[in-house]
Parts: structure tokens; sequence; C-alpha cells
């Protein structure tokens, strides 16, 4: 391994030296001494003249970055619910013990450490894991049977079968957005032709709206960003894809990227950005030569830097920027505040990022579909856009579909298909309900399946799970709320606690020892979260479970406890050591959980 | 009054300044809003949520939310009342918070919300989590214990002491307070007694050494009137210091 | 407004109130007595059944039950759960039963950490070892709150929670009124 002083030395070297670069550089000196380790957050502290304290305030918000030695292999399995039904859960049980570890702990010969990570994005073709950054896909006994062999035998991921690390796109279903291909640098070359102002009309007319899931006018937020003074305007575009269940942008910028960089570039045209900044998740680590490399050849034909197009004053470049395992950092502000190398806490808003953002300078902030679709917009105009899809949602929509169907994959609606077409066009049958937008979605019932997708009746960042009449959906909640209590920020008290309460309380439910006030506790802290949480990640984690309360009764109730209270804790367990210590085994060494009363 | 610059709260117009949120403008017009992580010396943080109050049917908080004209605030209904003293159980179930073990009972701000909401119990199933104490300071202790995570010591740190000797790290239910020293302990730090970081704790969490029980009880600060009558914790400090330490800041 | 307690009797008959002590220190009972001569009300209004108070060993159906103390050993939820069992209105009285109290923090430690700093490693300890008679209760990893094991209907806080709030309470609850105590009645230490 390279000298650590030196490393550091050529990061700041390549990428330049100043404390919002900060989790760059812990990225990349993770990634290559699979952790931080002190001396580099010394010499961190030196050159940036930051305390380590806050260094290491931020390694330990990031699942991805670690202050002490992971594993020469640093293995995480994806545990996603649709992983789980794939049956990750055995897999990642079998490789433990193949390999001799805990999970999260390295071997003792520091070869490898297996964990498992919140979604990775490889929902229609799961079970998943990363292995030092690299994707394994469908995952099965005998793949990890051989994974065992080459790790012991010391074989580089490098030189494993590039076989293993196939991800496919999926794409089962094209529409406008899909279909309608572009050539390089037309969208900018529209742009050129009809200047900003008219081009804000397209998009304004187009009814473009964030694709993330908010639905705010694209073409209103790039306006009110462009008329914000400021010396200085930037383009973010968010591909911190971590909704449970989603991997469009994953599709989009493994095959789309030109059209997205395009897209950004319209933007920056409009808003006055000199500097662009792609957020990629630290989970889709793997696509960013490829989108490097896109980079670079849209410089070379003076689609990005200097004089774009010719057109002089008109600069624009696009870094890309590593996330490194937190969730929240989907959520705008959160993402903002992790460009600039700190922990993602969610800002206070207003001000909005359109109008202090990145370096509190007004940000066209977007998400990757978003761009995309307004790259195809500026070159076959409104029309070509809202002429599909509802009054309220125009346009087409990415599904990323998964689950319990025939063909997963991304599918291509406009919007105001409904849940049941979706449903037969991906095959799938006897569906007991769908989860639509992840999980802080909606769980929608059969009854509902009439529902559209679209802003004004079931809206959707894109994630599309679905779940069969075998599948127990009380493990869905219970992975979800895990998902939640792993991933708030910790920020605010109703979050942070809320969270913890009720992943105890599902718990308790699956167990077979909670009551219907139990049930009533969930729903009265799931509402305060829901109320008063300071960000919408907080707001909508108790969605799967106020969902299923409402909609899905059967799933609490058959597992009900038949006393009106029951304890809080195990009391069998809470004597187990007291009992050990004792060698007692009388009956006054034993308590049953409940009690008849 | 001039509506233009006014908002009604709980039925009373309150007027506004350019600039205020409804937690300034309240508190200027002799409003309580109950409120933890705010301090009117400080940037608001918005994190505790006890300030919520409900802005035409939505809940906001109202130390960050700018004051509109018209806005119709409730901020005294039982649904408000509810959810305030469930997040105040919250507080007191993730922490270890025993009051009769604690030397700023009676003039702690936790309690004294809690007190004002009338919450008689913590009611939820308690985390009992492992914290640790730091005593390494020689004037000063720190009781993980009892932190709320706050921020105001951040804020008072960075802005006002101009040393940033306390930071949150960690995540979700993990986050917690971290000390700028070279061990991580706070005595390596350049914290000092007369710092305003000390003084701005509202609850028991940086707590002086050698002195404790000094007010007899019945005269703390909130024996007898309420928070809403009495003002913030920090509004009342003053710290002095307590015995010559030995301790020397180079 | 509550209904006026009765017992099942009928109007006329005192109510019957049961007391226990769980893991705390009597403090709250102390406090109870603390009422001083208002006892001479109370006894007009109530008959004790098992408690502290009367040396009545077994618990008989009750009205009201008041559990002063947190739960720490196997001794400690038996006695809760029979309160539980034969009490129509069972209170939480005082910090420990209300949130654990003082003795929950031993949950600072490891119950190993405990029982052996006590019973092995501690200075001057003749015969180490952690006492296994089947006469001593078995102690729970934790201390819990009472509301934790089984159900409780009120709260009284305090360490100890005042004579007055004592007073307050049970007159108030056996006259029907709504509990609302003032703003002196409510502290935690």
């Amino acid at each position: 391994m390279p000298n650590i002083e030196e490393f550091i030395g050529d990061i700041f070297s390549e990428i330049g030296e100043a404390p919002d670069l900060l989790l760059q550089y812990l990225h990349a000196i993770q990634h290559e001494y699979s952790h931080v380790p002190e001396e580099a957050i010394q010499l961190l502290s030196e050159r940036l003249k930051t305390p380590p304290m806050k260094i290491n305030a931020v390694i330990d918000f990031y699942s991805f970055l670690h202050r002490t030695a992971r594993g020469e292999y640093d293995i995480r399995f994806s545990d996603n619910i649709t992983d789980r039904m794939l049956g990750n859960q055995l897999l990642f049980k079998s490789l433990c013990k193949k390999l001799g570890v805990e999970p999260d702990v390295p071997r003792a010969d520091g070869k490898v450490t297996v964990s498992l990570t919140s979604c990775t994005g490889i929902c229609d073709q799961g079970p998943a894991m990363l292995v030092n950054g690299l994707v394994v896909s469908k995952l099965t006994e005998k793949r990890i049977h051989k994974m065992v062999g080459r790790i012991e035998a010391g074989i580089p991921v490098a030189n494993w079968p590039k076989s293993l690390f196939v991800v496919k796109d999926n794409i089962r279903r094209k529409d406008k957005l899909l279909n309608d291909d572009i050539i390089k640098g037309s969208a900018i070359g529209a742009l050129a032709a009809t200047g900003g102002e008219v081009m804000l009309e397209r998009l304004e007319n187009s009814g473009l709206r964030g694709r993330g899931g908010a639905g705010f006018g694209s073409g209103l937020k790039w306006r009110l960003c462009r008329e914000t003074e400021a010396d200085k305007h930037y383009v973010v575009c968010n591909a911190d894809e971590g909704e449970p269940g989603t991997f469009k942008d994953r599709v989009l910028l493994n095959s789309y990227a030109d059209e997205l960089f395009e897209g950004m570039t319209v933007a920056a045209g409009i808003v006055g950005a000199k500097k662009g900044l792609l957020y990629l998740r630290r989970e889709y680590l793997y696509m960013r030569e490829a989108l490097e490399k896109t980079l670079q050849e849209r410089r070379e034909a003076k689609l990005l830097g200097k004089k774009i197009l010719g057109h002089k004053g008109f600069n624009f470049d696009i870094e890309i920027h590593m996330g490194a395992g937190a969730y929240i950092c989907g959520e705008e502000s959160a993402l903002i505040e992790s460009l600039e190398g700190k922990r993602g806490i969610p800002r206070d808003r207003p001000p909005f990022p359109v109008t202090c953002g990145y370096k509190n300078k007004p940000t066209a902030l977007n998400n990757v579909e978003t761009f995309v679709a307004a790259a195809k917009i500026a070159v076959f105009g409104a029309d070509w856009y809202h002429s599909v899809g509802t009054s309220q949602s125009s346009g087409t929509k990415l599904l990323s579909i998964s689950g319990d169907c025939e063909r997963p994959g991304i599918y291509e609606y406009p919007f105001g298909v409904t849940i049941r077409q979706i449903l037969v066009d991906c095959g799938a049958s006897d569906t007991q309900a769908v989860q639509v937008s992840g999980a802080a979605g909606s769980t929608i019932p059969p009854q509902e399946f009439y529902r559209k997708i679209a802003f004004e009746d079931v809206s959707s960042g894109g994630s599309f799970m679905i779940f069969n009449q075998q599948r127990d959906l009380l493990k869905m909640v219970l992975n979800f709320a895990r998902f939640f209590t792993h991933e708030s920020c910790g920020f605010c008290t109703p979050c942070r606690v809320g969270g913890r309460l009720l992943n105890d309380l599902v718990e308790k439910v699956m167990v077979g020892y909670a009551t219907r006030y139990d049930l009533k506790e969930m729903e009265r802290i799931g509402q305060v979260m829901k109320k008063t949480a300071h960000c919408g990640l907080g707001s909508t984690a108790p969605n799967p479970i106020l969902d299923t309360l409402a909609k899905f009764p059967g799933i609490y109730a058959t597992r009900l406890h038949n006393t009106s209270h029951t304890p809080a804790f195990d009391m069998t367990k809470a004597l187990d050591v007291s009992r050990l210590l004792t060698g007692r085994e009388d009956e006054g060494a034993y308590v049953e959980r409940t009690d008849e009363y | 009054m001039n509506t233009e610059n006014t908002f009604r709260l709980d039925g009373k117009d309150i007027p506004f300044k350019k600039g205020d949120t409804i937690m300034d403008a309240a508190l200027r017009a002799g409003e309580y809003i109950p409120h933890l992580c705010h301090n009117p010396e400080f940037k608001p943080h918005g994190s505790c949520r006890l300030c919520v109050v409900d802005v035409n049917g939505r809940h906001q908080a109202s130390c960050t939310l700018p004051a509109e004209a018209g806005m119709e605030v409730d901020n005294s209904s039982d649904a408000i009342r509810q959810r305030r003293e469930l997040l105040l159980q919250m507080l007191f179930v993730e922490g270890n918070h025993t009051c009769p073990a604690c030397e700023k009972s009676g003039a702690c701000q936790l309690q004294a919300v809690a007190y004002y909401i009338g919450m008689l119990s913590p009611h939820l199933t308690h985390f009992f989590p492992k914290r640790s104490i730091d005593a390494s300071h020689p004037d000063i202790v720190f009781y993980h214990n009892r932190c709320i995570l706050c921020g105001l010591c951040v804020r008072a740190s960075e802005q006002v002491d101009r040393k940033s000797v306390f930071a949150i790290s960690g995540r979700g239910i993990d986050s917690k307070l971290v000390f700028n020293s070279p061990d991580g302990k706070l005595g390596g730090s350049e914290l000092e007694f007369t710092d305003k970081a000390v003084e701005v704790c509202p609850v028991g969490a940086i707590m002086p050494k050698h002195l404790g029980y000094e007010t007899p009880v019945g005269q703390r600060l909130y024996d007898t009137k309420p928070i809403s009558v009495v003002g913030d914790v920090a509004a009342h400090s003053k710290p002095e210091k307590p015995f010559i330490s030995d301790k020397s800041h180079e | 407004m509550n209904k006026p307690l009765v017992n099942e009797y009928g109007s006329k008959e005192k109510l019957i109130v049961a007391t226990a002590p769980l893991c705390g220190c009597f403090g709250c009972h102390m406090s109870l007595l603390d009422i001083d001569e208002r006892i001479l009300q109370l006894v007009e209004l109530v008959e004790f059944d098992r408690s502290p108070i009367t040396d009545i060993k077994d618990i008989g159906k009750c009205d009201i039950g008041l559990i002063e103390g947190g739960v720490a050993n196997v001794h400690n939820v038996e006695d809760l759960r029979e309160f539980r069992n034969n009490c129509d209105i069972l209170v939480a009285v005082g910090a420990c039963a209300v949130n654990g109290g003082v003795p929950a923090m031993r949950n600072q430690f490891d119950i190993k950490e405990c029982l052996e700093e006590a019973y092995i490693l501690g200075i001057g300890i003749e015969n180490p070892h952690v006492p296994n008679d089947v006469e001593i209760p078995l102690l729970l990893d934790k201390v819990h709150p009472i509301h934790e094991v089984v159900r409780v209907d009120y709260f009284l806080p305090g360490c100890p929670p005042s004579a007055d709030t004592f007073w307050k309470f049970l007159t108030d609850l056996i006259n029907g009124n709504t509990i609302d105590f003032p703003y002196s009645l409510i502290h935690y230490d």
C-alpha cells in the first residue's frame, strides 16, 4: 500500500485542496486503505486546518467510511426487502460461515469483512452484493462457494471473472424518453438557437416536474435560480438513488449519461452556471469510470469546458462527487451539505437551494431523470412531452419494478397508467400489495390497483416493489423500519427517537408479544413523526407502518397477544446472565414473559 | 393593530419585524412557546421540535419559520400539547434522566418544559443506553446520559467562544457529542469554565465540578414558577469559577 | 370528571387500598405517611389491605394499588403482577416506579459487572461467590419502570411525591374529580 502522506498529496494535487472536498478525500482514502487511518485524519486535519473531531464526525456519519480497517475483501450484501425475498439472508449466513467471520467484524487475518448494507439499487437482478465497490448480482450458493475459493486463494477482485460483475439495464418498456434519441450536442445547440428565456418557456410549457418524487416544476425552479442574483450559480444532479427499490437512475447513468450531461449543460446555460456537480451514490462507484470517460469525450467534443460549441462566454464543466452511504443525502439540502464535505444534515428551509444552495449560491438541483427529460424537451419541444401523461403530470415516468413478477426491470410509462396495467405488463399475479415510491412511499392494496401513477394520485419517485399473496408483508414493514432507523440522520427528536421506538414495536409484533395497545402506540408515534419531523425522511419514515396498519390490519391482528398488555422486554432473557452466574435452575430462576391479567 | 405586520397566535395579534421567526416575535410579545434547542442569541437550530405550532393547518417549528402577516398560529391546542408531550417523552427515554440524582434538577430546562406541559411519566419504553461520563476536565464534567443533542454548546463554542470545542458526531440514534482534543476527552480541550458553551446547556450535561446542590429545594429556578414565567436556563446562568484550578491552557 | 369510585359492593363501603414497595427506598411510603393528621380523614374513606403499613402479607381484591419502586428482580415481577391482577387501579408512585429512578442507574453496567463487583472482586470479600440460595430473588439484567411490565393507570412522579401530591391524587380519585395537578405538585425529584 502506498505511503499515506504521498497518497494524500497525490489526491490533493489531482482534485485540489479545499475543506469542502473532505468527503472526496475520505472516500479515496477509504477505498485505498479499506478505512481512514488515524494518520490520514491527522494529515487532513493539518492541511485543511480542521480539527480531527470534525473529520471524525464526518467519518462516523457515513456508512461506507470507517476508522478501523475492514478486510482486504470488503463485502456488503444489499439488504433491501427484495434481496431478502430472493434469499439473501441464507447466502449471507452461508458466506459468513464459509469464511469463518462474524458480520461486520474483520477476520483475524485481515482478509475479509462481510456486512449488510441498505438497498444497492440492483433489485431487478438480486440478491446483490458489493465487493470492493463492484457489484455482484444474481447471487447463488454456487457463486458464493466460488467466491470463497477466490478469497482464500487471494485472487484480487480485478482478476475475478468479468461475468460476475455484469449489471444489465433490463429495460422492458420504452416510451418517449428512452425511445426518441437526440444527437449529442443538439440540446445545447437548441439552447444556443433560442436563448435562455425561450428555452425556459419551452420547459415550463412542457409541464416537466421534478422526477425525484416531490414534483416541483423544473422550468419554474430554473427560472427562480436564473433570476436570483449572485456571482455564481450551480447545477447539481442528484444521483444519490437511495430509495429502496429504485434503480432507474442506475440505468440512465449507464446508458443515457450523454443525455444527462446534456440536460445539465442546458440547465447551466439557462441559470448561468459555470460549474456542475454530479452527486453519485457510493453504491454506484462502479459506474464512475465510464461516466468520467463520457465527460472527457464531451470536453473533447466542445460540449463541456470553455466556449461550449464555440459560444463565447458559455463555459461549463461537470465534476463527479461521491457519496459515502447515507440515504438522507438524497434530500436536496442534505445532499448540498454533503457536497460541501459535511455530515448530511438537512438544512432549514426556507431558504431553498434554488436561491441559496451549494456554497450558499443559487443552485438548480434536479434528479437524473429530470435532466435527461429536459435535454430531450430542449430538442423536441414542449408538445412532444406533454402530449402524453395527465393534465397535472405531463410526460412519462420511469419505474423500477422488482419483487414478485416475471419480468422485473425498467418500465417507462406515460403518467396516468394504472397500477393494474403495470402488474399485467410485468407479469405479476396473485399480488397482495405494491409498495410504490420505496420505503417512504405508499403501500397499495388490490382494491386500489385502479389508481394511477401521477403526482395527483399515486406519486412515485420510481420504485415499484411487488408482493404476492405468499409474502409476509410484516417482513417488509420490519425491513423498512430497520432501514429508517439506520438511515435517520439523528438531527431531530421525532425521527431519531421515534424511528427506533417504531422499529422496536414492529419487532415486538413480529415475535408475537404485541397487543392492541402497542399498535395504538405505533400509530401515535408515527403521527408525531409525520407531523413534526425536520425533513421529508422523518415525516415519511412511518408511512409503511401507518399505511399497513390502515390497509393491512390482518398482518398485525394475527400476531397479537391475547392479553391487554405485555411487558416491553423479554423477561426470560433478562434473567439469562443471573441464571448463568448463580447456576440456578429452580422455579424461581424463570419468569414467563406474559401473565394472565 | 396594523394587520400588515402581525400574525395571530392563539387569537392574539402578535406584531413582528422583518426577518422575525414566529418564535422571535412571540417571545418579544411575552408569549411563551416551549423550546429546548432554541436560544435567542444563536441562529435557530430546529432540532428538538418542541416548538412546533400549527400554522394554517400545518405543523411547523416556530423557531425557524419566518413570520408572515395574517398567519393563524395555534400554540395551545390539545393536539399540539399532546405532540409536545410525546416529543418530551422521547427525549426522556432516549437518555438516562435520573432527576433525583442530578445536580441540575430544579433548574433544568428539559424538566421545566415537561412540568409546564404537565408530563407525569416518560410513558414509552426506556432505551437505558450505556453512556459515559467525562470527568477529565478540572472544572467541568460532561454527562452524556443527560445530553439531548440540542447543539447549543456547539454553536456557542463556535460563534462566541471561537473555539469549536464541541461537535455532534455519528448518525441516527447513535449520534453523540464529541470534543475537540487530542485524546477526544474534554480535559484536553480548550474549554474553560467561563465559556459561553458552558452557560448555554439547557440540561445537566455540562456541569461544574466542585459545586452541586447549592440552592435549597424550594428556591431553585423552576421550583415555584413555570418556565413560561421564569424564562430559559441560559438567561439565568451566571457561571462563577468555583475553585482555582491548576489547569493551564497554553 | 371521573365517576366517584365505588367498590363492587356499593358506595357505602370503604374503598380498599393496597401498597407495595418494589426496588425502592420506602421514601414514597414515608411521604404518604407525611399527610399527617389527614390520615384520619383518609381512613374514613379507605381501608388498607396488603401494605407495609398494615403488615398484611397477602393481597385481596382492591380498588387502588399504589406501587413504589422499580422492577429489579423476580420477586418484584411477581409482586407487581399480583397487584395488577388484584387492583382495579394501579398507580406508579415515585421516580423509581415511573422511570426506574436511582436503582436504574445500575443499568449503566452489565449485571455481570454488578454481581462480580459486589460478590467477587470487591475489596475485603471473603469466600467470593455470587449468592445462589433459592430464597434470594434472581436479578433482572436491568431495572425497569413498572409500566414496562404491567399496564399502569396513573403515574405520580417525584422522589418522593409530596404528601400533598398523594392527598390531592387520592381525594380527587375517590371523589371522582379529574386529577389535575397544580404546577407545584409536579416534580421529578
